[in-house]
């Protein structure tokens, strides 16, 4: 691989030893995957930081780095955590769990790091431009950017973005190159989908068909960004995918070639095999509302929906944001709404990465297939998939 | 003892030695690993039990969450870390794992290590100049 005579130093151990680790690991990937060269990167979005999932292995090594003087050159933001930083004991979060949370969120702040622990960190102030070349982990945001923003990047592992976010460089391959950001394949979706829960089983459907690749979605309704977020998380939860298309809503989706790709149908029968799969028996105690993050639109809906309603007994309705639509939704009253209800709102982590389970509840519904997908896994619990009128109607007294 | 040396490609350039432990299956190592003991948890894995302590663990490649990559960092710091791995053709998993670890990591081998390498050979992986050396 070609390197710059900075880069170079860099390898050498000329800017210190964690910047030469970050630079072996860079380089190491990159010769793996066929880069022919490292690029700048703008923006970094770090995964790795729910202790839950990167456990002492994770938060050793990231303490380490901060030790050996890791410093993030470029703007980098956190995935979630395994908790909320301040609300962690209504979670039932215990202490020892949150000690070491915490020594995660302060080694990343040695580092550098803006302290965000969000998967939509495009709403609150690190939104990359279109063309820009960026090093994000978090799947869900990696599709977002690729195909929504039109900034760059390939599916970055915690290591590999942490690595870019110290060096400032990430590997030239996969999708910063644009011959590889053409669809691989067309779906013609023949379903009604109109509400986020829609596009949701749209994408989880498309992901769980495709497995990889970069579909190019016709006759779909055009998209606000709610309905897009919502889709790219279940793409990448049930396949691999990075990037999308969506005609008439995405940049670049004009005027693309298609003949000679792989084609395939979306059919309501389709979305209906992805919501059985997602689906458990039985009755959910706990709603959870947030996968990815909510928006402030989806606060203020949320808080319009609980109007003169109320959380029923032993059920729960959990809703996860970043801390920044929090502050935001805190103001205009939302929160406020939510909470007087008898709702949670929960900031910095997910129904995904934190300890569910010490929860007390079960079951969890949500409108978001990736939250279904993920949940019985990480934290045992069973789960189920529904609209978010249905997923909210089902924790709420009278019902 | 008969001696074979065959090429590859040095990902993670350390060098290390020890007795094979071979699988056919991809390793997951979040999930699939006890990162406090070293043993294989994985359930319906060929090397479900089997304990990596110090062996040159042989496999097709990595599978699974980015998490693995941690899991290899806390093997080593447990003193439980493979001597060495070899890929038939590795991922971003296992080889940025294998470089934060410094566990030395070879793939690309010029012939397939799964037919050349049987459990318990003695096996030198050279992630430095990009071979390994079997001793049967």
């Amino acid at each position: 691989m070609f390197l710059t005579k900075d880069e170079e130093r860099m390898l050498a151990g000329g800017k210190g030893p964690a910047v030469q680790k970050a630079m072996r690991l860079l380089v190491a990937l990159g010769d793996v995957l066929g880069a022919d060269r490292l690029i700048p990167i703008e923006s970094a979005q770090i995964a790795g930081v729910s202790y839950g999932n990167i456990g002492d292995a994770g938060m050793e090594l990231l303490e380490d780095w901060a030790e050996q003087g890791a410093r993030i050159k470029v703007k980098s933001t956190l995935n979630p955590a395994g908790m909320d930083l301040e609300r962690w004991r209504e979670m039932g979060v215990d202490e020892e769990y949150h000690a070491r949370q915490l020594r995660i969120i302060r080694a990343f702040e040695r580092m550098g790091a803006e302290i965000t622990c969000t998967c939509t960190p495009y709403l609150v102030g690190n939104a990359p431009k279109r063309g820009a070349h960026i090093a994000w982990s978090e799947s869900s945001a990696v599709g977002y950017a690729n195909s929504v923003l039109g900034a760059k990047t390939n599916r970055e592992g915690g290591p590999s973005a942490l690595a870019a976010a110290v060096t400032g460089r990430t590997p030239h391959y996969g999708l910063h190159m644009e011959e590889n950001r053409k669809p691989t394949a067309v779906v013609e979706v023949k379903a009604r989908i109109v509400t986020t829960y829609d596009f949701s089983l749209l994408g989880y459907t498309v992901g769980r068909i495709l497995g990889s690749g970069i579909p190019l979605l016709i006759g779909v309704p055009r998209a606000d960004s709610d309905r897009l977020k919502i889709m790219s998380a279940a793409l990448a939860a049930s396949g691999g995918i990075a990037m999308f298309r969506v005609k008439g809503t995405t940049p670049e989706a004009g005027g693309l070639k298609t003949e000679g790709l792989e084609r395939l149908c979306v059919d309501q029968r389709e979305l209906e095999i992805t919501r059985e799969r997602l689906s458990a028996d039985g009755e959910p105690d706990l709603a959870c509302i947030g996968c990815p993050h909510c928006s402030a639109k989806e606060m203020r809906n949320l808080a319009r929906i609980l109007k003169g309603r109320r959380v029923g007994r032993g059920k729960g309705l959990w809703i996860w944001t970043s801390k920044g639509i929090y502050n935001l939704s805190k103001r205009e009253g939302y929160v406020s709404a939510i909470e007087g209800a008898g709702g949670k709102v929960f900031t910095d982590t997910c129904m995904v990465v934190c300890p569910l389970e010490k929860s007390g509840y079960k079951h969890m519904v949500s409108n978001s297939c990736k939250a279904a997908h993920y949940v019985p896994s990480t934290s045992g619990l069973k789960a189920s998939v529904t609209d978010l009128h249905n997923a909210v109607n089902k924790v709420l007294e009278g019902q | 003892m008969p001696e074979k040396v065959y090429a590859g490609r040095g990902v993670a350039k350390f060098v290390g030695e020890g007795e094979a432990l071979v699988s056919r299956q991809g390793i997951s190592f979040f999930g699939g690993v006890d990162p406090k003991t070293g043993v294989v948890k994985e359930k319906g894995h060929d090397l479900c039990g089997a304990d990596v302590t110090g062996k040159v663990l042989v496999f097709p490649k990595g599978k699974g969450s980015t998490v693995g990559s941690y899991v290899i960092y806390q093997l080593k710091k447990n003193g439980h870390a493979p001597a060495g791995i070899v890929n038939v053709e590795t991922e971003t998993i296992i080889a940025a794992g294998c470089i934060l670890a410094e566990v030395p990591l070879v793939d690309k081998l010029e012939v397939n290590p799964l037919e050349v390498i049987k459990s318990e050979d003695h096996v030198i992986v050279d992630g430095k100049e990009g071979k390994i050396i079997i001793r049967k």
